[in-house]
Parts: structure tokens; sequence; C-alpha cells
């Protein structure tokens, strides 16, 4: 055996260099995301420029010209108009919105029982919150309080006639308690309701799955508009007189199954996805049907699907609007039925009111997909890139 | 309210429902307790929402004194906010005892849908509106000779417009828009030199143009617009006390009774005030109604006469600041004219 003289090898690791100035720092940064090629760098210039002539317009509109008191239309005029700003004023008028707020919300609700739809309001958060938070535990009892109990006790709150609660019918209802309502129901119905679609859609037995592809394609071919609109308009007709249905019920039940038939489909798509393999292997385990796919495929194929369900839920949180065509006023309703108060009728109205309600849907719906997104990273335990 | 296909669809409708309308809509009223009232969705100045998200209009106020008329209390009514596609079916069906949605009265609609029109409300018709800083001097339509229109496509307005500048041989360029809003702002940003719409909705519109002391509303009417509140053909007392209310509306501005003083007015020495307001001896006016004998003095009380109501909605009283016209008193150059109560 021959001795190695080691002296030349070295004991510890050489530190990494810094990187090349024209690959570190902000200026490489710049020259790789923003003017790599001269068409990029092009790009770069126009949103830049963009973006300058919009940003500040949108902020003056929006903040530092905006009026955010008043009484009423004349503290958003101008001079010319019969108000007070100068000619040429352009600013939002959230004096409009800060009057309206309670319709906004609640719609007709009677004012003196809007606690009744705040405690639901808080109800609903706080079952929901902890349901959401991976590691908040009691997660089984939670999902039984929140989809098992909490419909009935917003039942009776928000409905009352019990308990000495007086009874608010519906047609008060309006503004963003109908778009929550709706979309509550729509979700809590279309999910379970989806996935048993999706599994009698592929069943071995024919008349469940007749059934099912029959239900799917009738009402995905139908538009929603229509059958709103039938229940509204045609259903009075076939009735007898004098009984009338409840017209939140229609369009509870209405958006309910339209959610439903997407549903099915969506998670039919993960359903596909799942190889073969997967369900000969749960077989020779030895499992029933719903272990198989209660414990094997469902967790599986749910995971793959969670942006199609989750933009199943915004788009339906979105079609709540439609309900304006029976004369439901949903959070979008409430607001256009605002701007024909001739007391607030400026031509800032419109514009504020109508910001209003798309940023509202855009919390509810960008919450929904940043919460979507999470829930994937999270999940992605199989197949992450 | 303007389009053929929905009056045949309410055609069809109505077929199926002949059947339906019941005698003594009275008697449920008065069982329930309120009256349920078919009312426009949202329109400026008819019925719309207050801060408070009560109803309020012109519309709706005919609305609430109905209900006065039969329980002296304005507030025993409940509203149903209808699209124009589905008003008459509520109607038909039952839905709603009464529509006062600024419905227009037309021969098709008392016959053919089956409807009983209690009096017209407001008279309105297609007008046009123009900008006299950018033509100035105008203050006819027949001057509008070459002139571009705004105009909603779709609707009798487009047909009425087309049809007045054809029988005077003017030539113009209609701007045809598919919804109201967009035609709006085209017209204020300036596309078009002319604006027709019904007359009340160019007063409404007025107040959302960036300058609206520039634009004026030409004195011509070019079509018919009557509107009016409705009831089912076939109950006859119903439609009694619907139209009376009405004329009682009328007969009390005509007479000075107002909410402020309809108390004192009880010891009018005129006999025609004491007829009306019911404290005749041995009157039987208000009880041949099924009402009682104070039904005016109770709808009064409510809400004013007609044209208390008309200023405060669509009048001087409110933003939109519309003329009488041809809403005035028939003693005052207008059309309102009441039977006479007696």
């Amino acid at each position: 055996m021959q001795e190695h003289d080691v002296s030349w090898v070295r004991t510890e690791m050489v530190l990494a260099e810094a990187a090349p100035r024209s690959q570190a720092g902000f200026g490489a940064w710049f020259r790789k995301n923003l003017f790599a090629t001269p068409i990029d760098a092009a790009l770069t210039v126009l949103a830049l420029l963009a973006l300058a002539w919009a940003v500040p317009q949108i902020l003056n509109w929006a903040f530092f010209s905006a009026q955010w008191t008043g009484a009423d239309r004349s503290a958003c005029l101008t001079v010319a108009q019969g108000g007070s700003h100068p000619d040429g004023w352009s600013g939002a008028c959230w004096a409009f919105v800060s009057a309206k707020f309670g319709q906004f919300m609640f719609g007709r609700y009677p004012i003196e029982e809007r606690w009744r739809v705040i405690l639901t309001g808080i109800l609903f958060v706080a079952l929901l919150a902890p349901l959401l938070i991976p590691r908040a535990p009691y997660k089984g009892l939670n999902a039984i309080l929140f989809f098992g109990l909490f419909p009935f006790v917003a039942f009776f709150l928000l409905v009352g006639g019990f308990f000495g609660l007086p009874y608010v019918e519906t047609s008060l209802w309006g503004g963003l308690l109908v778009t929550l309502v709706l979309s509550y129901v729509g979700i809590v119905v279309s999910l379970p309701l989806g996935i048993i679609l999706a599994l009698g859609r592929r069943s071995h037995m024919p008349a469940v799955k007749l059934l099912s592809v029959i239900f799917i394609e009738t009402v995905r071919g139908v538009p929603l508009v229509t059958v709103l609109f039938m229940a509204s308009f045609m259903l009075p007709l076939f009735a007898p007189p004098g009984v009338t249905f409840d017209k939140l019920l229609r369009a509870l039940i209405g958006v309910a199954l339209f959610a439903s038939a997407y549903m099915a489909e969506v998670v039919r798509g993960g359903l596909q996805a799942i190889p073969k393999g997967q369900y000969e292997g749960a077989d020779s385990l030895g499992l029933g049907y719903w272990q198989k796919m209660g414990l094997i495929i469902m967790p599986q194929a749910l995971k793959l699907v969670i942006p199609g369900i989750v933009n199943t839920f915004i788009g339906m949180f979105k079609d709540t609007t439609l309900v304006l065509i029976i004369s439901m006023f949903d959070l979008l309703g409430i607001v256009k039925q605002n701007l024909a108060d001739a007391n607030w009728a400026t031509p800032q109205t419109a514009k504020t009111g109508l910001v209003f309600a798309g940023f509202v849907f855009w919390i509810f719906c960008f919450s929904m997909s940043r919460y979507s997104m999470y829930m994937e990273r999270r999940l992605d335990t199989g197949l992450r890139r | 309210m303007k389009n053929t296909l929905k009056v045949v669809l309410g055609a069809a409708a109505l077929g199926l429902m002949a059947s339906v309308a019941s005698a003594g809509t009275l008697e449920d009223v008065k069982a329930k307790g309120f009256v349920q009232c078919g009312v426009n969705t949202a329109l400026a100045g008819f019925s719309a929402p207050d801060d408070k998200g009560n109803w309020t209009g012109l519309d709706v106020d005919f609305c609430r004194a109905v209900a006065a008329a039969i329980f002296g209390d304005g507030n025993k009514v409940k509203f149903t906010p209808l699209s124009a596609k589905d008003r008459f079916t509520a109607l038909q069906s039952g839905e709603v005892d009464l529509l006062s949605r600024n419905t227009t009265w037309t021969i098709q609609r008392d016959t053919a849908l089956g409807l009983n029109f209690a009096g017209v409300t407001y008279y309105d018709g297609q007008g046009f509106m123009v900008n006299a800083k950018k033509l100035p001097g105008v203050n006819s339509a027949l001057q509008l000779s070459g002139a571009s229109v705004c105009v909603q496509s779709g609707t009798t307005t487009e047909l009425n417009l087309a049809d007045y500048f054809k029988a005077n041989n003017l030539e113009y360029n209609p701007v045809v828009f598919e919804k109201v809003e967009e035609a709006n702002a085209a017209y204020d940003s300036g596309r078009c030199d002319a604006y027709t719409t019904d007359q009340s909705g160019l007063y409404a519109i007025r107040l959302t143009l960036a300058a609206p002391d520039d634009h004026v509303v030409l004195p011509e009417i070019i079509s018919k617009e009557p509107l009016g509140p409705s009831v089912r053909q076939g109950d006859d007392k119903w439609f009694d006390i619907v139209k009376w209310t009405y004329y009682a509306l009328l007969t009390a501005e005509e007479l000075g009774i107002t909410q402020a003083n309809v108390d004192e007015m009880k010891n009018s020495a005129s006999p025609e005030i004491k007829r009306v307001l019911g404290v005749e001896a041995e009157t039987k006016i208000g009880t041949d109604l099924g009402l009682d004998n104070d039904w005016v003095v109770k709808i009064v009380k409510a809400t004013g006469n007609y044209g208390e109501i008309f200023e405060r909605n669509v009048g001087s009283g409110s933003p939109l600041k519309i003329a009488r016209g041809l809403n005035g008193l028939w003693t005052k150059g207008g059309l309102q004219y009441a039977m006479p109560i007696r």
C-alpha cells in the first residue's frame, strides 16, 4: 500500500463566490425579467407608460378627489350642476355608498331586525374560519356544525317566526345577504350532490347511470336565466290561484341544481385521471364500494380537481346576480336599483355604485381563489413539481 | 312597455289564466290586511328606494293612496317589484292586487290582456333633449333636420322617431344603442346632437349629465304614453275603488284640500267639500264604494292630493323638476279631470 501525501487536499469547502455582477442584484433582475429582448423592453416601457397614465387617475378618482360624506346628491355635484365642487371635478361619490350601505348589505330587511343577519354572519365566520385553518382541532365536529347545524340556525334566525322573533319575508331580503345565502346553499348542496352524480355517471348500474346522465345533460343544456325566468313567469300561471312559491326558494333550488350538474362533471374529470391500478388495489384489499371511493379514489380525485371545483364556486357566486331576472335584488341588483333614486342622481353615482359592487365581488372571489391555491400546495403531496 | 313580443307572450299567458281572476279582491285585501301592489323595479320619480330602503315615487304613492282608502293607513301595502316582462302575469295570476308600474294604456292591453285601467296618473310621451350649447337656438324638434339622435334599440321609441322625422320630411341619423346606460354615456360625450326617450326619462337622465343646465327638453311630444294603474278585469268593485281613489286625489287638489288642511276642511262651509270629505249628513258615497265615508280624508292624510304627490316625487319638490304640463288640472290647462264625487 502506498502512502499518500494528503497535504494538498483541502480540508474545508471553498466558499461560493458571489454571482457575477451581470447575474445578480437589481440590475440583473431588471435585465432578465423586463428587458431581456427588444420586444420585452418595448412591452415593459408600454406597460409602465400605461400604468403611469392610469394609476394616478384611478387613485385620484377613488381617493383624493372623492366625496366621502353628504346627505344627498348635491354633495357630489359640480358648481354647474348645482353643487359645490369646481367645474370639471370627477371623483367617487362614496357618500352615496355610505348612505345606502345598509341596503347594499341587507336589502329591505327591517332595520330593527338586522342584528339577526349580523349574528348569522358572525356564526358563519366563527364556524368557517377554523374549518379553513388546517391546524385547528376538532375538524369533524366543526364540519358537522357548519354543514349540518348552521343551515337550520341560520334559517330560524333569518326567517324568524319562532321563539318570539318576528317573521321576515324573503321578499325583503336583498343585497349581500341574498348573494351569500344563494352562494352558501349552492356550495353546500352542489359539492356532495355533484360527487354523487359523478359517481352515478360512472356507475355500472344502468338505471343509476341513465338518471345521472339525464340530469346532468338536461341541466347543463339549459341556461340558468331560462330556468329562473320560467320559474318566475310560467310557474304562477300553472299553480292554483293563491298559491305562491317563495321567489328566494325558487332561485335557491335553481342555483343549487345548476351548480351540482357542473360540479358533477368537474369531479368526473378527477375520477377519470385516477389509474385503474388504484381501483384494483382497493379491490384487492377487500374494500367495499363506498370504502374504496371514500378512502382511496375520492381523496386523490378531488385533490386533482381543486382548481375546477373552486372555478365552479366562483362562477356560481357571480351567477347569483342573475336573480335580478326574477326581481330579487342581490348586491348588484340593489346597487342598480338605488341608482334610480333621484335624490342621488349625479354623473358620479353610477360609477361609484358599480365600482363598489365590483370590489365586493372581487374580495370574495379573490379570497376563494387564493385559499384554493393554498390548499392545492398543501395537498399536492404526490405530484409536487 | 313597448315590445310586441312581450305583449304576445303576455297574451298567450292570459289565455291560460282567463279563469283565475276571482271576484272579491276587496274582501281578499281586507282579510289579509294589506294591498299587494306591483311597481317598477327602479324608475326615478316613479318607484325607487330612499336611503332607508322605503319605496318612494308617484306610482308608489298611488298604491299607498289605495291602501289608505281601504285601511286608513298608507303603510298597509306591500310592494312587488316587477320587470316589464312579468308585470302582466303577476297581475293576472293574483300575485299582485294592483299594478301601478308606469304602464301605457293601450286598447290591446285593455282588451286582449284583460286589464282595466283606472285612469292616467301620468301623461307621458316621447320627447327630445338637446345640448343647447352645441345647438344654440334650437327650441323645437322641427329644427332637428340632419341631426344625429341617440336612441335605444328594439323599442317603440325607435319606431316613433322614424315616423316623426318621415312625417315631417326631415333627415336624421339614428345612433342606436342596446342599453340605456350606453345611450346616456354616448349622448353625454357629445356623440349625438339629440336624445330621445319618454319625457319623464329625459328629465331623469338629465340629472346624470356632466352639465345638466346645458341641456333642454324640447316641448314636442311625438307619442302618447298615458301611464296609469290597472287591475284585473272581472272585479268591478275593486276596479271602482282604484278608479275613485284616483279621482279623489284629483278632486282634493281641485278643491284645495291638502295633507296639511284636510282636518280644517271638514268644517268648510262648501257643500261640495263636505260631500267629498264625507261629513255631509246621511252620506252614502263611501259605503256605496265598499269603504268608510271618510275615505277621501284618509287618502289625503296619507299621501296628500294629486298635486302634492306629483310635486314631491317628480315635480318641483324633487330633483327631477318636471313641469306639470299635461298633468296639470283641466282648470289649469292640463288634462287631469276628475269625474264628480256626488
